[in-house]
């Protein structure tokens, strides 16, 4: 498993770097049309061939990966702050405050999450540009995506408040800021890392779907979504197989995602 | 403890009505977090048409008025309210239609769908925990793992394309997509099981693996295997949008994805409130039968 894990770390580094640094492997920008070569075979100039508007494929799955592999974390760092906060406090604080925020959690979870998603994406604007729409998706992914993991927290934070080291803590006077923040958020941080890993694969997919359905991030911004969605296209796809290395890529990254979790979730 | 009949019905029937007030609860405060959003989003009570020139102020004041009065937030969900439960869902701004009638054309659909991806998602799931569990050996548990890995990481919408594009049975790619989440569940479940001291003594003693696993690991198990169930429905519900909208069914799912793309907020937290209830029914259900199942057991 930790060799696993170790592949996984070094495949995403490897596609990370790539997508950082698109220039170097790419001369074309995502957004350039060729307009006289559209639905080209893959080539020496186009690695994965050109879409049926003529920008180069390889382009946009690096600029599409730099999208989705940059703010799905950021969106889960989002998700697991405000874990953090609302599970963490209702933990700590324990009594009347825990039940009603768990009363609040399990209303969220009880909204089925791409129902939840979607009412909310609409209550928003829709034709905005393509920088907006990448910023309402996965800002919604983390305002939208704390709930389950704000469960687990409190859960942590409500048995940790009743350990020997807090209750001694508390007898030698520490306050409960110093209590909170030199004693329980400490202990809460692995739950804290397991939730924020556990949360990116699921953003990832999420954004996926959302694009597919034409409710993530709008073009000409790339996204893993908006390049899944060129499968739609039945009639081109069976003379460019090509198509498919948006899903294979796809496929591997959010897999190393779950090997990073199921390793974190491991006992030592 | 011995508890007679009369008192173990009276305890039923107070978990019933508990169950029954807490979906209540949930539905009416989902209800208000819906109107608050409906009412305070951008664009609330404004229509396309107000942008016609021609029309002089009292024109769209009236028009403004007839789309949306202007109420307070409390106000507008007791009228909300008070209209659904004369059975009045209102009207869809988008379809025209009302939204009683369109939900009631389009649950039937969703519900089939769900049905047999259910069927197939826990008959594939369950039925290779199972083989996992009993088989023992490395080979099936890798196959399985692997096969279950692959498709937890494709995202539903694109497994519907898939089928589209292989021209399977649409109704099926709800099961595909619900098989892994079962799979890793309940193989982990029937492994805790399967390492309980009394499995290992039935082994041990050479009982049969049919009546370990009948007798011993599965009674065990049941109880989370049946909450799990309700948790099932959530994703079924949540993966029937892309599935409805891809494979073109003509399901509450595809009715939200049209409702969400032409703003029609109205319609969309209408089909939440009830996918909600739907999901809390479920949820409660497979909980009150597992709470049975573990007093019965006991």
């Amino acid at each position: 498993m930790k060799h696993a894990r170790t592949i996984a770390i070094a495949f995403l580094a490897i596609v990370g770097v790539a997508c950082l640094l698109p220039g170097i492997f790419s001369a074309s920008d995502y957004a350039h049309q060729f307009r006289d070569i559209p639905n080209a075979a893959a080539s020496h100039e186009h690695w994965l061939g050109t879409d049926d508007l003529g920008r180069d494929r390889f382009s946009r799955v690096l600029y599409g990966t730099r999208v989705s592999l940059l703010l799905a974390p950021t969106a889960a760092l989002i998700a697991s702050l405000l874990a953090a906060t609302i599970g963490g406090a209702a933990g700590f604080l324990g009594g009347w405050m825990e039940r009603l925020v768990m009363a609040g959690t399990d209303l969220f979870l009880s909204l089925p999450w791409l129902f939840l998603l979607i009412t909310v994406r609409a209550l928003l604007p829709l034709n905005v540009a393509p920088l907006t729409s990448v910023i309402i998706t996965f800002a919604l992914l983390g305002c939208l995506g704390w709930a389950a993991a704000a469960r687990v927290v409190c859960a942590d934070a409500s048995s940790l408040r009743n350990s020997d080291f807090i209750l001694l803590a508390h007898a030698s006077g520490s306050g409960g800021w110093r209590l909170l923040w030199r004693h329980l958020l400490p202990n809460l941080m692995p739950v804290l890392y397991a939730q924020f890993w556990i949360s990116i694969p699921v953003f990832i997919l999420t954004e996926a779907n959302l694009g597919i359905l034409g409710l993530g991030v709008s073009e000409p911004m790339p996204s893993w979504g908006s390049l899944l969605r060129e499968l739609e296209s039945y009639s081109t796809i069976s003379s460019n197989p090509w198509q498919f290395v948006p899903l294979l890529l796809f496929i591997l990254v959010v897999s190393c995602f779950h090997m990073v979790v199921v390793d974190r979730e491991l006992p030592a | 403890m011995f508890r007679g009949p009369a008192l173990q019905h009276k305890n039923t029937f107070r978990d019933l009505a508990k169950c029954a007030a807490t979906i209540l609860a949930t539905v009416l405060l989902g209800g208000l977090l819906g109107a608050t959003l409906l009412r305070f989003a951008p664009g609330y009570g404004v229509d396309e048409a107000e942008l016609d020139t021609r029309l002089s102020n009292g024109s769209i004041q009236a028009m403004r008025q007839a789309n949306g009065p202007d109420e307070n937030l409390l106000t507008f969900y007791a009228h909300y309210l008070g209209r659904m439960l004369h059975g009045d869902l209102g009207i869809s701004r988008t379809l025209q239609r009302p939204v009683a009638q369109l939900v009631a054309e389009r649950l039937p659909e969703t519900l089939k769908s769900l049905g047999l991806g259910l069927l197939l998602g826990w008959l594939l799931g369950l039925g290779m925990a199972i083989a996992v569990t009993l088989s023992r050996t490395r080979v099936v548990d890798t196959f399985a793992g692997l096969l279950s890995g692959i498709l937890l990481c494709v995202p539903a919408a694109v497994l519907a394309l898939l089928f589209v594009l292989a021209r399977a049975p649409a109704r099926l790619v709800i099961g595909v997509i619900i098989f892994p989440k079962v799979f890793r569940y309940a193989r982990n479940l029937l492994a805790r099981s399967a390492a309980l001291p009394h499995v290992l003594m039935a082994r041990a003693k050479g009982v049969g693996e049919s009546r370990v696993l009948l007798w011993h690991i599965l009674p065990t198990a049941g109880p989370q295997l049946l909450a799990l169930f309700g948790v099932s429905v959530s994703m079924a519900l949540a993966a029937a949008i892309p599935v409805e909208v891809l494979c073109d069914l003509p399901g509450i799912g595809q009715l939200a994805w049209k409702a969400a793309l032409g703003r029609d907020l109205y319609l969309l937290i209408n089909l939440t409130m009830i996918v909600t209830l739907v999901t809390l029914i479920a949820n409660s259900a497979s909980d009150f039968v597992g709470h049975a199942f573990r007093t019965s057991a006991a």
